[in-house]
C-alpha cells in the first residue's frame, strides 16, 4: 500500500537529540556560520521533548563542551556540582566491602574537574543552543526507517500516526512526513534501530567485533539534608554481582547531586549467563548493601528509568560512514567503558562528523559519495587517542572478573598510560552468553520492602512512560511462536526478567501458555532487542512522544 | 467572525507531580511542560468552527514568560492565524489572567472567546467565568457540545440531571470540558508551518492591566500516603474488618 508523504528538503537531517546528535547539529551551523554560507538542518527526536528520553549517570567530563561552546558558564549550562571526592568500592558480600586506597584507583576513574549533572537538563540546554543557532527540533517525532535508494541514504522517514493495533487507519491517521537530506546523521544512542539496519544493510562491522552492551537501571531520591554531601561520587564493583567470577559483571554507582539530590545506579553487563538473572531485582537488593543504604534511608524515591550502554569501545565499532550518511555517538560506539562515559565522546563524535559533512557541503557535495573525511578527523583526535587507551577494558574484565581484570587495567592506565602493546578481543555476542535453564540457579531475590526496594510496576510507574494503547505493537517478534516453543522451555524466557518495565510475561497455564507483551509499559531501553538469545524481537520506534517521560535522569 | 483562544502552559499530564521539600510548590524546573489538556480542547473546538466556515480568524493567546512560546507555537500549529504573547515572569492569578484576556478580547474585536473549563495546574475553574464578567457578556461553562447559530451560540453541558442545553448570544465566552472534542494530532508540516506564523508580544501594562496578588499560597503539600491494604478471603472477614474500623 503506498500513501502519499509530505516531503520536505534539508542540507542535512539528524536522528535524535541527544548529546550526539544536539552537539552535530550546533557544530553543522557553527561551521555554516564561519563560512559565511547557509546550512539547513532538522532534529528529529522520538521522545515527548528534548530530554524526555535521555537517561545517564552521569559525571560528566567537560571536554567537547569546552569546545563546542567555550563560553558555557555564561550561557547557562546547568553544570551546577563540580565532583569534589570519589570513593570507589568493591563489594564482597550483601554486608561487606572495603574501600580501594585512592594509590589504586586507575586513572581512567579519577574525575577532577568533572561535574555531576542530569544529562536530560543539558540536552534541554543544547537544544536551546541548537534552536538560537537556527536549527529545526522536532520532538515527538520518531525516525522508523532510512531512505535509502540506489545505495544512497537520501533522508528518513517519520512514524505514521494514528494506525491501530491491528495495522488498519484511524480517522486521524496521518502518514509520516519524509525528511530528505544530502546527508543525514543517525544518533539515535545505544542500539539505535535505524542504525543497526544499516549495519547490516552496508556491513559496516565486517571487521569490528561483536558489539557489548550493558543494562543501567537508574534512581533519583531525595535524600536526608544530613547524609547528603554534593559532589561525592561513589563507584562500586562486586556484590551483587560477581566480583573474582565473570558470569555476571558490572558496577554501581551514587551521585550527590544539588538539593538534596542523589542519583543510585547499576549497571548490569549483558553478557551475563544465569538465565534466571533479573538487573531490577539486582539493582533492588544492591540498594540494600550498608554502604548505599546509608545515604538512602529516609529519603524518597523520585524517578525510575533504565537505558542499554554500549560498551564495546573501539575494538566494536563499526565503519562510520555510508553513501549519504554517518554514525555519531553510541549509536557508533563510542563510549568509553573504562571511565563509565559516554556523553562527552558522544558529543565529539557528533562535533567531529558535523565538521566533516559541513565541509562536504560547503564544497558542494550532493552527499552521494561516502564521506570518508568523517573517519579520517575521528583518527586525528583525542578522541580516538581516549577510546584507544581503553579498548582492553571490556575484554579484560570479561575475561578475568572484577578484581582481577581491575589490577590488569590499573596497571595498563597507570603503567602504560592505556597503551599494552596487545590488544584483547571478546568474540561472543550478549545474546549468545546464556546457559540453558536446566544448567542454571534459579535466583531468589528479596522482597522489596518499599522503603528502600520496590516492585516493578510502581518503579515503571515513576519513568512516567505513557504509549497511545492502540498502535501497532512496537516490540515485533520475527517468529511469534519462539518465546513459547524455544526460549521458554531453554531458558525459562528470560524476557520476563531482563525487561526492566515488566513489559514481557508468560501467561497461562500448561499447554495455554502465551507470551504477552504490554509495549505500553516500554521504556525504551532496548535490552530485548540486544539479549534475547534467539535475536527474534525488534525493537522498531512506537508513535512519536511515547515512552518515557525523564525529567532530570 | 473572529474567535480569540487562550492557551495556558502547565505540567504536562504524564508528568509525576512533586511537591518541593520546602512546601514552596511543586517542582517545575526540568519537568515538561505542555499546553492545558482543556485548552488544546478549546483549539480544536476553534478550528472545527473555522472548518466549517463559522470562524474566519482564531487568535491564540497566552500570559507567562519566554517559555511560553511554545505553547503558542502548539496553538499555531493546531491551526491559529495568529497569536498574541502577553509577557510577563510573575505569577499568574486567576483575576489577572482574566483581566488581560478581557482587554485582548476587547482589543480583537473577538465575537467568540473559548478557554478550558480549567487548567490542571491550579484547577481554579475560574478564568473564564471572570473574563465573561468582566466584558459584561454571556457565558456558556463546561461546554461538551458547541453550535454557532447566527449571532447565538447554542451550547451543551453535561449536568449531573442529564444534559442542559443553553443558548447564548454572542459575544459570549465558552469553556470546555473533556468531552467536547478529540483534539487531533498535530503534524509535522502543520508544526513546520507554525514556525513561521506571527507572534505579537505585548506586557500587562500594555493591555493597561497590573498584576495583583490577591491570594496568597501558603503551603503546599503532597497527598498522605495510602496505607497498605489488607487482603481479605471472604465476606465474613470484609464485614469484620469494616466493623473494626468502624465503619459498619
Ligand atoms: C546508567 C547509565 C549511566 C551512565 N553514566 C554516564 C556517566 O556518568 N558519564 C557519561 O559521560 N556517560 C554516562 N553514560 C553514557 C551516556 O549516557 C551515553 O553514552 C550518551 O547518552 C550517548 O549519547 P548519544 O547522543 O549517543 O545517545 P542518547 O543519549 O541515547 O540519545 C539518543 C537520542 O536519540 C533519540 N532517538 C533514538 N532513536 C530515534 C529515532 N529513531 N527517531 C528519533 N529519535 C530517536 C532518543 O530518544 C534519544 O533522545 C551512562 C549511561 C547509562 C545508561
Ligand atoms: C474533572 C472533574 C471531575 C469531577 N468529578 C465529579 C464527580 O465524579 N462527582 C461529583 O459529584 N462531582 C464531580 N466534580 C465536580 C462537579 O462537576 C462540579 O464541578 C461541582 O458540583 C461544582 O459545580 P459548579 O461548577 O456548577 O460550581 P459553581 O457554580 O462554581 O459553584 C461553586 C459553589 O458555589 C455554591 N453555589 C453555587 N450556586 C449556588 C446556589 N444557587 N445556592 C447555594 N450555593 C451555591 C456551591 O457551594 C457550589 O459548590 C468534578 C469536577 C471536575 C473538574
Ligand atoms: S520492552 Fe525491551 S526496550 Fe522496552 S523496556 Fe523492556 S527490554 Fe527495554
Amino acid at each position: 500500500m503506498s500513501v502519499e508523504r509530505d516531503v520536505m528538503e534539508y542540507d542535512v537531517v539528524v536522528v535524535g537529540a541527544g548529546p550526539a546528535g544536539l552537539s552535530a547539529a550546533c557544530r553543522l551551523k557553527q561551521k555554516a556560520a564561519e563560512a559565511g554560507q547557509e546550512l539547513s538542518v532538522c532534529v528529529v527526536e522520538k521522545g515527548s521533548e528534548v530530554g524526555a528520553h535521555i537517561l545517564s549517570g552521569a559525571v560528566f567530563e567537560p571536554r567537547a563542551l569546552n569546545e563546542l561552546f567555550p563560553d558555557w558558564k555564561e550561557k547557562g549550562a546547568p553544570l551546577k556540582t563540580p565532583v569534589k571526592r570519589d570513593d570507589i568500592y568493591f563489594f564482597t558480600s550483601a554486608e561487606k566491602g572495603f574501600k580501594m586506597p585512592g594509590l589504586f584507583v586507575p586513572k581512567t576513574m579519577h574525575n577532577e574537574g568533572n561535574y555531576i549533572i542530569s544529562l536530560a537538563n543539558l540536552c534541554r540546554w543544547l537544544g536551546q543552543q541548537a534552536e538560537d543557532l537556527g536549527c529545526e527540533i522536532y520532538p515527538g517525532f520518531a525516525a522508523q526507517t532510512a531512505i535509502i535508494e540506489d545505495g544512497v541514504v537520501k533522508g528518513i522517514t517519520v512514524g505514521d500516526m494514528g494506525v491501530t493495533r491491528e495495522g488498519e487507519h484511524k480517522p486521524d491517521y496521518t502518514p509520516g512526513m519524509e525528511l530528505r537530506a544530502k546527508y543525514t546523521i543517525f544518533a539515535e544512542g545505544c542500539r539505535g534501530h535505524i542504525g543497526k539496519q544499516l549495519i547490516a544493510q552496508y556491513g559496516l562491522d565486517k571487521n569490528a567485533d561483536p558489539q557489548h552492551y550493558g543494562i543501567g537501571l537508574k534512581e533519583i531520591w531525595t535524600v536526608d539534608p544530613s547524609k547528603f554531601e554534593p559532589g561525592l561520587v561513589v563507584h562500586g564493583a562486586g556484590w551483587p554481582l560477581d566480583l573474582v567470577g565473570t558470569s555476571a559483571l558490572g558496577g554501581s554507582f551514587l551521585y550527590h547531586l544539588e538539593d538534596n539530590t542523589v542519583y543510585v545506579g547499576l549497571i548490569v553487563d549483558l553478557s551475563y549467563s544465569n538465565p534466571y538473572l533479573s538487573p531490577f531485582d539486582e539493582f533492588q537488593r544492591f540498594k540494600q548493601h550498608p554502604v548505599i543504604r546509608q545515604y538512602l534511608e529516609g529519603g524518597t524515591r523520585v524517578a525510575y528509568g533504565a537505558r542499554a550502554i554500549c560498551k564495546g569501545g573501539l575494538n566494536s565499532m563499526p565503519d562510520m560512514a555510508f553513501p549519504g550518511g554517518v554514525l555519531a555517538g553510541c549509536d557508533l560506539g563510542t563510549m568509553n567503558f573504562a571511565k563509565i562515559k559516554g556523553s562527552h565522546t558522544a558529543m565529539k563524535s557528533g562535533m567531529i562528523a558535523a565538521e566533516a559533512v559541513a565541509e562536504a557541503l560547503i564544497a558542494g557535495a550532493d552527499g552521494s559519495a561516502r564521506l570518508d573525511g568523517y573517519a579520517t578527523k575521528f583518527k586525528a583526535s583525542w578522541l580516538y587517542d581516549e577510546l584507544y587507551r581503553s579498548r582492553n577494558f571490556g575484554p579484560i574484565m570479561h575475561k578475568f572478573g572484577s578484581l582481577i581484570g581491575g589490577a590488569i587495567n590499573w596497571i595498563e592506565q597507570n603503567i602504560f598510560g592505556g597503551k599494552f602493546p596487545w590488544t584483547f578481543h571478546d568474540l561472543k555476542p550478549d545474546h549468545k552468553t546464556l546457559k540453558p535453564a536446566a544448567e542454571s540457579q534459579k535466583i531468589d531475590y528479596p522482597k522489596p520492602d518499599g522503603k528502600i526496594s520496590f516492585d516493578k510496576l510502581s518503579s515503571v510507574f515513576l519513568s512516567s512512560t505513557n504509549h497511545e494503547e492502540d498502535q501497532p505493537v512496537h516490540l515485533q517478534l520475527k517468529d511469534p511462536s519462539i518465546p513459547i516453543a524455544q526460549n521458554l522451555p531453554m531458558y525459562d524466557e528470560p524476557a520476563q526478567r531482563y525487561c526492566p518495565a515488566g513489559v514481557y510475561e508468560v501467561v497461562g497455564e500448561g499447554s495455554d501458555k502465551r507470551f504477552q507483551i504490554n509495549a505500553q509499559n516500554c521504556v525504551h531501553c532496548k535490552t530485548c532487542d540486544i539479549k534475547d538469545p534467539a535475536q527474534n524481537i525488534n525493537w522498531v520506534a512506537p508513535e512519536g512522544g511515547g515512552g518515557p517521560n525523564y525529567a532530570n535522569m | 467572525m473572529k474567535a480569540l483562544v487562550s492557551v495556558k502552559r502547565v505540567v504536562d499530564y504524564n508528568v509525576r507531580i512533586q511537591v518541593k521539600p520546602d512546601g514552596s510548590g511543586v517542582v517545575t524546573d526540568g519537568v515538561k511542560h505542555s499546553m492545558n489538556p482543556f485548552d488544546e480542547i478549546a483549539m480544536e473546538e476553534a478550528v472545527r468552527l473555522k472548518e466549517k466556515g463559522t470562524v474566519t480568524e482564531i487568535v491564540a493567546v497566552t500570559i507567562g514568560g519566554a517559555k511560553n512560546e511554545e505553547t503558542l507555537r502548539t496553538a499555531l500549529a493546531f491551526g491559529a492565524d495568529r497569536a498574541i504573547h502577553i509577557k510577563d515572569d510573575g505569577e499568574i492569578q486567576p483575576l489577572t489572567a482574566a483581566k488581560a484576556l478581557a482587554a485582548a478580547v476587547k482589543k480583537e474585536d473577538a465575537k467568540l472567546f473559548l478557554c478550558g473549563k480549567q487548567a490542571i495546574d491550579d484547577d481554579a475553574n475560574q478564568t473564564g467565568q471572570m473574563v465573561a464578567s468582566l466584558l459584561d457578556i454571556a457565558q456558556a461553562t463546561f461546554a461538551s457540545k458547541v453550535e454557532i447559530d447566527g449571532e447565538k451560540a447554542v451550547v451543551t453541558r453535561e449536568v449531573d440531571a442529564g444534559l442542559e442545553v443553553l443558548e447564548v448570544d454572542l459575544p459570549a465566552v465558552i469553556t470546555t470540558d473533556l468531552r467536547l472534542n478529540e483534539p487531533r494530532y498535530l503534524k509535522l508540516p502543520d508544526i513546520m508551518k507554525a514556525k513561521k506564523k506571527p507572534i505579537e508580544t505585548v506586557s500587562l501594562a500594555d493591555l493597561g492591566v497590573t498584576a495583583g496578588a490577591g491570594v496568597k499560597t501558603t503551603k503546599t503539600a503532597p497527598p498522605p500516603s495510602r496505607s497498605k491494604g489488607i487482603m481479605v478471603k471472604t465476606t465474613d472477614e470484609l464485614v469484620e474488618a469494616l466493623k473494626g474500623k468502624g465503619l459498619l
